[in-house]
Parts: C-alpha cells; structure tokens; sequence
C-alpha cells in the first residue's frame, strides 16, 4: 500500500526535460527517431505513404535531389538539358549501388517502364505520365518498352515528353523516380523490398537492420558519391508506434530527436516549457460538395450560401486550437511558386465578404431553384479521427443557426468514408489534399472532370479549358493565368468550401541542426542533419 | 484420457472452421473497400489490384481458394504490408506477444491468488476494503489509462534518476518488459483475486477444514493444504481463456510501449480492411484459444484428482 502511494506520488511529480546523450550522440553522430508505423512498401515503385517514402529518400537517390533550401541540386545526373520536348541526363560515373555495381541509365529506364507497367498496378504511376506514351503503357495500350525514354550508353539518359512539362526536374527528385536494377530485381521476385537483404541502395544512407515492426537502422553509406557532406553516421528509428503521447515521453526522455504534438499533448509540451516549432505540411484540408444531380448541393446559391457564412479565421482558431495552421482561402496554398514568387501574391485569394443577408438571400434563391420550403437535411461525411468530429459538429451547429439548415454527421472509418465518398453517397465531405510534386498542378487538376480524386463529380468545361491550358504549355506566364482564372472559377462556383491550410507542432532536440521540413518529398529529412556539442 | 483428448481436439477442429468461416462472411459484409486508398486509381490498375488479391473472383470462390490454402497452413499475403507474407506476420510477431502475455500471466495469477487468499483472510477488514476497492478501480478503469500513467511513472523515475535507468517503450531487454507487462495483467490480476476471495470465502466453511482444524492441524498447513488446494481450481478454469485474451488484448499496451507484437496487426487489419491479416489472425488466435481451453481442461484431472476424464 505504501508502495503504491509512493508510485502515485512519483506518477504525478512534474517532470523536467533532460537531454542526455541517448537521442542525439555528438561523439558518434548518430540520432535515434520513433516511425509512427512501419514502413509498409519500400518498393520505391510503388510506395505511396509517408514513412515509406521518408525512408527511401534517405537510402536511395533519383536524377537529382533537394537540397537543404529546396533548390534542385545534381543527384545521380551530373547534368541535363530540358527543353518542351524531352530531357537529356547524364549520369555520374562515381554513381554506384551499394553491392558495388554502378548505377546506369538502364536502371531507371527498367524502374520507370515497371512503374507503369499495368501487372505492377503502382498507385503513384500518373507521376510519370509526363513521359512519353506514360499513360497509354499505364492503362495496357501499349507495351512498356514504347515508354519514350531510352539509354542511350550506361551513363546518358534520354526522354521524350507528352507535352511539356516545366516542372518534369522537380518531379525526377521523387521516389517513384528512383532506379531499380533489372537483375537484383528479378533475382528476388515477390521478395524484393520485403526485407533489409531484399534492396539495393544508392543513396546517402543504406538500409543495415529491419526488425519488423520494432526498429530499422539507417547507417551511412560510404559508397556514397557525395559522402563528405554527410555527417550522420546512423539513423536508428528505435520505436515504432502512432501513439502520440508515447512518443512524447519518449521525447522527454531523452530518447527520440523530433516528435509531432497533437491538440492533447500539445498542452503537456507547453507546461514543460520546450521550444514549439511548427511547420506547414503543405496540405489543404476543405469541404467538398456532391454536384451530382441528385443532391440539393448541386445548388449554386445554396453553396454560395453556405460560403457566406463560414469564417475561416474563427474556424482555425476556435475549433482546430493548436497552432501553425492557416485559414483556407482558396484550393491553392500559399507556398506555391507563381510566375516570379510566391502564386498567391501574384494571383490573390478572392475575398469573401461574411454577410448573413446576402447568404439568406442565397437560401431564399436555392429553395425555390430546388422547390423547396426548407432545405433538405444535409449528410455530411467525414473521418473518424477527433478533430474531424469536432469540427463537423461546429459546421453543424454553424449551419443551423445561421441558415436553419440541418447536417447529419456520417462518421466513417477511413476505408468506408473512401468507398462512400466514390459511391457519391455525400452531400459534403471532409476532404484534403496534399502536394505530390512543387507545381500548382499537383492541386489545379483536381476537380477536372476526367480526374478521379474529383469526387463530387465537379463537371465545368471552363475549368477543364484552364487546366488543358496551363497542362499544354511551359510558359510560366500563361500557365500561371490559366491558374490563377481556375482560382476565380473556384470560388465564383463555390466548387469548394477551403477550411484550413494545415501545419503541425513539433518538438525537436535543439542539440540536432540541420533538419529540413518539407512539404514534398521526405518529411522530415536528415540527409544533411548534424550533431552538435 | 486419450479418447477423451481425440474427442475434444476434433471438436476443436470443427470449432475453428466455424470461426474462420463466420470470421470470413462477416469480413466481406463490412462496408468499405480495402484496396481503395486516399489515391484514386485507374479502372486498368484497380482491375490488377484484384487480380493480385483475387478479389475480382466470387466470394464463394473466394471463400474455397482461401479455405484450400488454409488448409495447407498458407494465409497469403497482407494487403497493408504488400511485401510480407501473413505467415511470416504471425511468425514474427507472435512471439513478441506470446512473451508479454506470459510475463503478465505470471504477474496476475501471482498476485490474484495472494491478494485474493489476503482478502479473504482478512474478511471485512480493512486490508479486505482497500484491496477490494483497488480491485474494482483494476477491473473498471481501461488498460490505456493504466498504459500512459505507467509510462509516465517510467519517465519520473528516469527524470528523478538523471539517467534513463528503466526503457519508456521499444522491446528488447527484460527491463523493457516489466512495466508493459504489469499494466497488461492488471485487468486480468483483479478478476482474479475476485475470484479467488469469493472461492476462499466458500471453501473455509467447508466441512474438511473444520475436520482439519479439529484435528489440530496447524493454520498454515490448513491455509496450504486444504483450503488454497480447493480454492484454486476456478482460477486454473479462467487462466486458459485469460492466457488467450491476454496475449491478443495487448494492442493497446503494444501501441503505448511501441512493441512489435501481434495484437497491433490483429486490431489494425480490422481498421485498414487487410482481408488476408484479418483471416490470419483471427484463425491463428481461435484456434489458440481453443487449444488453451482443451489443455486447461486436461490440467484438471492432475490438479484434481476428482475430475476423470473420459
């Protein structure tokens, strides 16, 4: 008994930070990090998740890579030439795998004629559909040696291009861009990638120690070509798990270098006085409407309605809470690169003006184009995660009071909200989306009428025009007008309801610098990380 | 005896059919579609998804190729972990809960048996109060709430220290298994010194121990020999079952320590829709239980020598 008031006392002592040399060695230069799960396909053709990728960016290297202030640098090319038609690299000679052989041209004609090849069914394969022919070999009409890109020798790669494509180098940093050499690949079969044994790498560092599910280790690769720039010497994700307040305590203690906080353990952060940092991951969450025929949200007015009533601002700061997020403006966020800096300065967010009469004057409208004397009630789907039911329950009680407008809340776990999400079965939906490469592309497509992610079934012929315009031309300029006039098209529609622009809070150990966040690619990347004293 | 094993081992069999097959129908009735992903993909791609996973055969196509591999002690490949075999899944990680799971075991049969011989000892008093009340606080309070203040405990003493003496999670060493182990059989320790005190309260007015006392017979030889012999038995009833559960109710424990067992996959594939992770599971632990139960059951006839099996 007296044990166990003890334990109750020591269980409720405030605790202190400490640092000591575990999480971060200076010696050995090595750091020790927590996955939030395991890897679950290092098959860089087609992994799509984020712990996969972070782990193959940092083990393998595509024709070039990031460096520590998002710039393009030479990765596995040496140099090359891009024009509208196609690319030329050429590769360096010191490229090599880590068993030795060196890496050729060959390699990533292989990775990316398999990407695309239909039997490997790679998720990510639209990301090469710049290339030549990279769609008709994707769907099955053509066999993946049509796929127009060639070695030319060992070390000399040349493609062709669909259409041009300003932005095809940025694309090449990405891990689905990254080579696979044929024999090691055959070799191995179904196996490949499935354990430490079953990869190549030629990256910074090699993968040396996979205990699945518990740990992996990352350690320095002295085959590197670029080896004196790296300073870490190994990499251990020493635990994996999601628990957010696990690795918080972990943190505290000393054994992990980064851990992102959450709207809980935020709280506990604060009162242990860290230093919060916070980062924006590049995604924009919003609100997605069905425009199929049979939903009332097929109503202009009474989307626009809704429009006038919803405040971004008190919606980041009064129901989401925790800090670095942004209010949602538009579909495209504030980071995108425009023609000259940033796209939102040269192209703005229109303004919305919150005015309750005029969004009555909506309703009124929408009711009689929808012959109706009060709107329907509305279902609103979303995810299952607390945050996506709070923030339904403050649209519903917005709706209500505001438009006297009911909401159903459809909570759904992930993989049901997909399925009822592609069988249309909405009214709204809380949807997001995130960056696949650093071009206002990766969000302008996404509600075409051809595209797949457009679930509501958005259907604009002026929208498809601006986004075949800005997809057919590499001129920066009538690129980013086209963009710029989809933006306006985008909220004149009111297509969508833009929420929140997302960031995230995190600690870090102050003794690691170096770390780079990024909202495309590895997140977060410790190629260049150092220990210091 | 072994008539008797035979017999409980075909229906064991016959048992674990009906698990995989109801386990299997009611998989295929949950909404959702586990090869969609936040990425829409193409109908060509979608098409060899299926194929991959024959998933665009029939259910009950589905249902006889899944039973024939089965059979042959082969469960496929998981649709998460698109390189891993579900065999190597469940061989790889099972252990790691197999061992946590025995460690707890261990604790809460050890201390369900003393704390519930102590309450029943001390019957009404105050050792019986506070015990008892603790007990119910064990039984009522969820293993996460257990897991965090657990862990937060590890990070006091560690900060109290200056020095991490005790891992906060992660597996390896017995050290990181101490306080995972604790928290997981909690729940499992307070069901049974319950149990415990309830059959020890009924066994102390049992004619035999008034025999036992009116021969002289020393109290601790009685409390020994006659009454924790007799009391026991119905603890040695739910420690097989408890063993099963316990070594698949860890996912919470498995989530907060960061252990690499088996329960995490066993919840997770539910959550993700992972078909052949769900059926390899749920296979794989049903059948244990079962086993579990078969052997407690001839456990009984050497602990007492009452129970024949036949």
């Amino acid at each position: 008994m007296r044990y166990l008031i003890a334990l109750l006392i020591v269980a409720s002592l405030p605790i202190q930070a400490q640092f000591d040399a575990t999480s971060a060695d200076f010696e050995k230069q090595t750091i020790s990090i927590a996955l939030a799960q395991e890897p679950p396909q290092l098959n860089g053709m087609k992994a799509t998740d984020q712990v996969s990728i972070f782990m193959l960016s940092h083990v393998m290297e595509g024709l070039v890579r990031y460096d520590r202030r998002g710039n393009v640098v030479p990765g596995v090319a040496e140099r090359w030439e891009i024009d509208d038609t196609g690319a030329t690299f050429w590769l360096r000679e010191e490229a090599i795998w880590s068993d030795g052989e060196p890496v050729t041209a060959h390699d990533f004609v292989f990775a990316w004629q398999n990407t695309l090849a239909p039997q490997t069914a790679s998720e990510y394969a639209f990301i090469l559909y710049p290339i030549k022919n990279g769609e008709k070999v994707n769907v099955g009409e053509l066999d993946p040696s049509k796929l127009g890109v060639r070695a030319l020798d060992d070390k000399t790669l040349k493609l062709e291009f669909e259409r041009p494509t300003g932005y095809f180098i940025k694309l090449t940093a990405f891990s689905s861009y990254f080579p696979v050499r044929k024999d090691f690949f055959e070799s191995k079969g179904d196996q490949y990638a499935a354990d430490v044994d079953d990869l190549l790498f030629n990256g910074p560092f090699v993968l040396t120690e996979w205990v699945h599910s518990a740990s992996l280790r990352m350690t320095k690769n002295e085959r590197y070509w670029n080896k004196d720039k790296i300073t870490l010497n190994e990499i251990n994700a020493n635990y994996i798990t999601a628990d957010t307040r696990a690795r918080l305590n972990l943190f505290i203690d000393g054994q992990i270098v980064q851990t992102r906080l959450d709207g809980e353990t935020y709280k506990d952060a604060l009162t242990q006085r860290f230093r919060i940092r916070s980062f924006s991951t590049g995604s924009v969450f919003f609100l997605e409407y069905n425009h199929r025929e049979d939903r009332p949200t097929r109503s202009l007015n009474l989307r626009r309605a809704i429009q006038h009533v919803f405040d971004a601002d008190e919606f980041v700061n009064s129901v989401l809470g925790t800090p670095g997020n942004r209010a949602g403006r538009s579909l495209f966020p504030v980071w995108l690169r425009g023609v000259d800096s940033k796209f939102r300065q040269e192209y703005p967010a229109p303004e919305i003006d919150l005015d309750l009469q005029k969004a009555r004057d909506y309703l009124e409208k929408a009711k009689q184009e929808l012959g109706v004397e009060k709107i329907p009630p509305l279902v609103l789907l979303v995810g299952d995660s607390p945050t996506a039911g709070k923030q339904a329950v403050y649209m519903q009680g917005l709706l209500k009071v505001k438009l006297d407008i009911d909401l159903k809340v459809d909570i759904q776990t992930f993989k049901q909200r997909l399925a009822k999400m592609t069988a249309g079965e909405f009214d709204i939906v809380g949807a997001g989306w995130g960056p696949d490469f650093d071009d206002v592309m990766t969000f302008g497509d996404l509600f075409a009428s051809w595209n797949l992610n457009n679930r509501g079934r958005y259907n604009n012929p002026k929208y498809d025009d601006q986004v075949r315009i800005a997809m057919s031309s590499s001129d920066p300029k009538t690129r980013m007008d086209a963009m710029g006039r989809l933006q306006q098209i985008l909220f004149d529609d009111a297509v969508i309801l833009p929420q929140y622009e997302q960031g995230v809070i995190y600690l870090m150990n102050p003794k690691l610098r170096g770390v780079v966040r990024r909202v495309v690619g590895p997140d977060p990347d410790y190629t260049y990380a150092r220990v210091i004293k | 005896m072994l008539m008797y094993t035979a017999k409980r081992l075909l229906a064991g069999l016959i048992t674990v059919w009906f698990i995989a097959t109801a386990t299997f129908i009611a998989m295929h009735q949950v909404p959702g579609d586990p090869l969609m992903n936040d990425k829409a993909v193409s109908a060509e791609i979608r098409k060899n998804l299926e194929r991959k996973y024959g998933l665009d055969k029939s259910t009950t196509e589905q249902y006889f190729i899944f039973m024939g591999n089965m059979l042959q002690g082969d469960f496929g490949i998981s649709f998460t972990q698109q390189n891993r075999k579900v065999n190597d899944i469940i061989r790889d990680h099972f252990p790691v809960s197999a061992t946590l799971g025995i460690l707890a075991i261990f604790f809460a049969a050890a201390g369900g048996i003393l704390w519930g011989a102590l309450t029943a000892i001390y019957r009404n008093r105050l050792p019986d109060i506070i015990i008892m009340f603790l007990v119910i606080l064990g039984i009522s309070v969820p293993s996460f709430v257990f897991a965090a203040l657990g862990q937060l405990l590890l990070v006091n003493i560690n900060s109290l220290v200056g020095k991490s003496i005790i891992p906060v999670a992660g597996w390896g060493t017995i050290s990181h298994m101490i306080m995972p182990s604790l928290v997981l059989g909690l729940g499992t320790m307070a069901l049974l010194t319950r149990l415990m005190r309830s059959s020890m309260l009924e066994v102390v007015n049992e004619d035999y121990i008034r025999t036992a006392r009116a021969k002289g017979l020393s109290p601790v030889r009685i409390f020994f020999r006659h009454q924790l012999r007799n009391a026991i038995l119905p603890v040695i009833t739910v420690l097989g079952p408890q063993i099963a559960a316990i070594t698949t109710g860890g996912f919470v424990v498995e989530l907060v320590f960061a252990i690499p067992g088996l329960g995490r996959y066993f919840v997770q594939a539910v959550q993700q829709l992972d078909y052949t992770v769900i059926m390899g599971t749920t296979v794989f632990y049903g059948a244990f239980l079962v086993l579990m139960v078969i052997i407690v059951d001839i456990l009984y006839g050497f602990v007492d020598p009452r129970v024949r099996l036949k």
